[in-house]
């Protein structure tokens, strides 16, 4: 009884009631979302918000189950947890079913249908945060490098494999978790960079990238040590840069698949596409930006309502919060983000244990990925990358999957009071 | 613990945090500061659907009906939202080709991809039930109701006119019209366009992504209700008209009535005419070309636009403004020898006592008596000249060479020589009263429409003034006032008005239209004979009813019939029996009149295409 009395007592309940928060104002924007006037039942599981409703218990149900049962359990079973989830993930490649051309769903029976995708992230986390805390494991070995690096591409490609490149782009959000165990910043630097001159790349052409590319690499020669080493090194990087941007139009034409192409084009405001693959970017930005600056009202929303954006109650929750919420809305919604995610990082930090430490910058990680991308693409800043909004997208194997993640990691976090007595 | 890079927290918290701060600036720009997000959101919802009213009635002036509305529907289109249609199921449906498809749906994309156009016209009600069964599979295709005007007695073609749709022009020049609206296009449905056609309604809804109407926006907040046409009340009397239709068949020419004491035109046939059902909806153009092809000219209004030399008829008009400049008198006699001899001209004339006085002059139709009179008016001042502009100037002061500008459809103003015409012709001074001595008798350089002959006698009957003709005596709730019920008066005075009226009281009872007598009403009336330089002459006859406190006026053209006497002076005769006991107790001249076929040639049968009827 004292026992379970302290379990509970050294549960970080800010997250505990971020989370609440959280699912309670995705289940009304899912309920507003779907909200027909016709099906007024908050109950009816024949609607999104019906089953969401199940969902969320569940997920409720799941999270108490965690915080009940022993921290020591997690970080034991992690390599049976990723292998499970690695073996799930092969197997779904044979018998899963095809979804919007993807072909990651698992269905059992009828009516429930579940995604290992979406639990390949925490496996990994896991397993990341164990290997790297494992005794005389050094993250500056070259080995640990590509060990930590192998856990965490095969799922990625394995998710690959499946046609379902949003889910297997999270797994790039582990360079943060790599970065604070040490990684050069480089790594992460030369990643945005990269993307930068993509995008530039597009935008312009190569040969106005090479004169950009010139102009800076002699600007950065100029305003640095001027010598051989540094001319060089600087010198390197541009022609590297270079050729990254004469490769970008092979890239596009041969690697890209047709719709990825013009997703990328649209979001570069190329290609007007109105009724096409831009339909949905331009559809969210005009219902999140009719919302104003106080929203239109729950259940108020034309744009939504009306079906005019597409995939509304999952990826593109956030437009419901937009248009009926308006400004404020979104406004709570982002604080509410940064502040769990700057919390998960404060938690994480004061951990004695490194593997919770990893743990968290795993879950930290993941979550902002989600969130980064995901309402950067229904404000039209990034292309349509079809990943959901963490715990507002409908979607239980992702509310199951992120519920999963963040209460292992306060399970996590209350333990580290038991390690300590 | 490991405490080398616990910096980076910092770093990792500052990408997040940064991410958060712009996202916010860039919601707050798109939902605070950019108003354009608002306006498509609007237009992404709702639908304006514009709702047709019913356009006005027209009744005659006894009540009937001439003029309704009949329901039928277009299939619209908005291009937008045209969605993965099965074009060549669709084309099946509709019964045309795939070219005719893409060639309708090219045309309509030109004008507006997102606003609705009409793609089929005028579908029938079956054809609307079996479509609304299908309509569903059409996305971006839908119905909308409008009415076709309907005419149930099937006269008065000309006067009543049509409607059709606006053209590129119209709607560019005026906002109120859409490309797909219709419009009077002619007679009364053109001058009372704005009465009849109503306020256009807005009603707003609001529509989903696949365009389904979700109910009214802001429960109807917003709707502009369609206001309804409003209804006229013709002054035609559509027993008469249709009579007059009948009595005019297989013949050329015109009948007009006039009510002296308003103005109110009673009858306004002409013929050929057609079945103004003929010119309404898909078989409009199709019988439009045919008819403007037919050599007899049904679409021609020949009593508005029809410009004959009025005959003797004139002589009337002559006689009143001798009278009023004092040139002849009641008791002035003139003799005539088988006409009018001065100089290198002679005028004939026919078997008629001699000499006679003014009023027998009436009654005879003398033409040597007017061609004294009218050089007497000519030749009473310093010049002739002169003279000629005194005579000009009173002639037109009854109506004549010039429009009433009323709500008539496109009269012609009829033709009274200037005195600049004349001097142009022979030279100024170079031409004397006896050059153009034929204007006496109602020939020569003259233009006169049946309108403006019908106008005179009603003139005549009011002793001395008239009030413009006009077709439209009530729109709406509001008797039509001003300009159509303001006295015109003559220049001439009213004293000299008895002894041409008794002149004419004669004229059918011992003169040239003694064979339409009509027992127990006593009336006035002239022949005349309109010279045809083509053919046989234009019978003309003229006439009120009765001879005290006249009810009507009329003037009856029968083209290529002779004499005046003949055939005008009886259809003349059974309209005013009509009109004025409505019983007809001559049945053998009904029977000469109707059987009578005065067309040029052997007239066939005109192709009739059967008008919508549904």
């Amino acid at each position: 009884m004292r026992q379970q009395k302290s379990i509970f007592d050294n549960i970080d309940w800010v997250m505990v009631s971020i989370f609440l928060v959280m699912i309670f104002l995705g289940w009304i924007s899912i309920y507003a979302a779907v909200y027909n006037e016709e099906h007024k039942s908050i109950l009816d599981t024949s609607e999104n918000y019906g089953k969401q409703l199940i969902w969320i218990a569940s997920s409720i149900f799941i999270a108490a189950v965690i915080l009940l049962i022993d921290g020591k359990f997690y970080t034991i079973s992690a390599y049976p947890v990723y292998g499970l989830v690695m073996l799930l993930l092969i197997l779904v490649l044979v018998f899963g079913r095809e979804v919007a051309g993807s072909k990651s769903w698992f269905e059992i029976g009828s009516n429930f249908r579940i995604q290992p995708a979406e639990f390949g992230k925490f496996a990994t986390a896991l397993v990341v945060a164990k290997y790297l805390s494992t005794m005389n494991i050094k993250f500056e070995d070259n080995r640990t490098k590509l060990i930590t690096a192998a856990f965490i591409a095969t799922p990625a490609l394995l998710i690959l494999l499946q046609n379902d490149t949003g889910s297997a782009l999270v797994y790039g959000a582990f360079l943060f978790v790599l970065y604070r165990e040490g990684l050069s910043g480089n790594f992460l630097m030369a990643g945005v960079a990269v993307v930068t001159v993509f995008i530039v790349t597009l935008l312009f052409d190569p040969k106005t990238m090479m004169w950009i590319v010139g102009v800076i690499a002699f600007l950065i020669f100029i305003a640095g040590k001027r010598n051989w080493k540094n001319a060089m090194l600087i010198g390197g990087t541009a022609v590297v840069f270079s050729g990254i941007s004469y490769s970008v139009g092979y890239v596009v034409d041969n690697v890209l698949e047709i719709h990825q192409k013009t997703r990328i084009n649209v979001m570069l405001g190329k290609e007007d596409d109105p009724k096409g693959v831009g339909y949905n970017v331009n559809q969210s930005k005009i219902a999140i930006g009719s919302g104003g600056f106080s929203g239109k009202g729950f259940l108020n929303g034309t744009q939504t309502k009306y079906k005019f954006v597409p995939e509304q109650s999952t990826d593109f929750i956030f437009c419901t919060v937009g248009e009926e919420w308006g400004f404020m809305g979104s406004f709570v919604v982002i604080v509410l983000f940064l502040f769990l995610l700057v919390r998960i990082i404060y938690v994480a930090e004061r951990q004695k244990s490194t593997f919770t430490r990893i743990y968290g910058y795993g879950v930290a990680s993941i979550l902002f990925f989600h969130f980064a991308v995901n309402i950067a693409m229904t404000i039209g800043l990034a292309p349509v990358i079809g990943i959901p909004l963490p715990f507002f997208s409908y979607g239980g194997s992702s509310l199951w999957a992120f519920t999963i993640l963040l209460f292992v990691f306060i399970k996590l976090d209350a333990y580290r009071m038991q390690l300590l007595r | 613990m490991d405490l080398r890079y616990s910096d980076r927290k910092l770093i990792i918290g500052g990408v997040i945090v940064i991410t958060g701060i712009i996202f916010l600036i860039r919601l707050f720009f798109l939902q605070v500061l950019d108003d354009s997000y608002k306006l498509s959101a609007e237009n992404n919802v709702l639908r304006h659907m514009t709702e047709y009213p019913a356009r006005g009635l027209v009744y005659d002036r006894n009540g009937k009906l001439l003029v309704y509305n009949e329901a039928y529907y277009d299939l619209m289109v908005i291009p937008k939202q045209v969605e993965d249609l099965d074009t060549l199921d669709f084309c099946n449906t509709l019964g045309i080709t795939v070219e005719d498809f893409n060639q309708r749906m090219q045309k309509i994309k030109d004008y507006s991809r997102h606003k609705p156009s009409i793609f089929e016209k005028q579908l029938s009600s079956e054809f609307y039930a079996m479509l609304q069964e299908k309509l569903h599979h059409y996305k971006g295709f839908f119905t909308q109701t409008r009415t076709l005007r309907k005419y149930p007695s099937r006269v008065a073609a000309h006067l009543l006119g049509y409607v059709g749709e606006v053209d590129d022009r119209m709607t560019k020049n005026n906002v109120y019209y859409k490309s797909g609206d219709y419009i009077g296009v002619s007679g009364i449905e053109k001058h009372y366009e704005e009465y009849l056609r109503g306020q256009k309604g807005d009603k707003v809804m609001m529509v989903d992504v696949y365009n389904r109407p979700k109910g009214s926006f802001k429960d109807g907040e917003y709707d502009k209700l369609p206001v309804s046409g409003l209804d006229l009340i013709s002054t035609i009397d559509g027993d008469l008209q249709a009579y007059a239709e009948k009595l005019m068949q297989n013949k050329i020419g015109s009948v007009v009535a006039i009510e002296p004491s308003t103005g109110e035109i009673l009858v306004l046939a002409t013929s050929p005419t057609y079945d103004p059902n003929l010119l309404v909806g898909r078989v409009r153009s199709e019988n439009y070309s045919l008819m403007s092809k037919d050599e007899f000219k049904p679409l021609f209004n020949r009593a508005l636009m029809a410009q004959y030399p009025p005959g003797s008829t004139f002589k009337l008009v002559n006689n009143l403004i001798g009278q009023q400049e004092k040139v002849v008198f009641p008791q002035t006699t003139y003799s005539c020898r088988m006409g009018y001899s001065a100089g290198p001209i002679h005028v004939g004339c026919h078997q008629h006592p001699s000499p006679l006085n003014l009023m027998q002059s009436v009654q005879h139709s003398c033409n040597a008596y007017y061609c004294n009179v009218y050089r007497n008016i000519l030749d009473s001042k310093k010049t002739v000249r002169e003279g000629y502009d005194v005579w000009r100037k009173h002639v037109l002061s009854f109506g004549f060479g010039k429009k009433f500008n009323t709500d008539l459809p496109s009269e012609l103003k009829g033709l009274i020589p200037t005195g600049d015409y004349y001097d142009k012709i022979y030279g100024k001074s170079r031409w004397k009263s006896l050059t153009v001595v034929s204007l006496s008798i109602g020939q020569g350089e003259l233009g006169t429409t049946p309108l403006q002959l019908a106008n005179l006698v009603a003139t005549l009957a009011n002793r001395g003034f008239y009030y413009p003709p006009h077709l439209v005596k009530q729109i709406g709730s509001k008797k039509i006032e001003n300009e159509f019920t303001t006295r015109n008066y003559t220049t001439i005075d009213s004293q000299y008005f008895q002894i041409v009226i008794d002149g004419m009281e004669q004229v059918v009872e011992a003169g040239t239209a003694a064979r339409s007598k009509l027992k127990g009403i006593p009336y006035c009336g002239k022949t005349g004979t309109a010279q045809n330089p083509h053919g046989e002459d234009h019978s003309v006859f003229v006439c009120f009813a009765p001879k005290d406190n006249p009810k009507i006026a009329l003037a009856v053209f029968v083209e290529n019939s002779g004499k005046g006497g003949t055939y005008a002076a009886p259809i003349a005769s059974l309209l005013i029996e009509k009109y004025l006991t409505d019983s007809l107790r001559r049945p053998l001249v009904e029977e000469f009149i109707l059987n009578a076929n005065l067309m040029p040639k052997p007239v066939e049968k005109p192709v009739k295409k059967e008008p919508v009827t549904d």
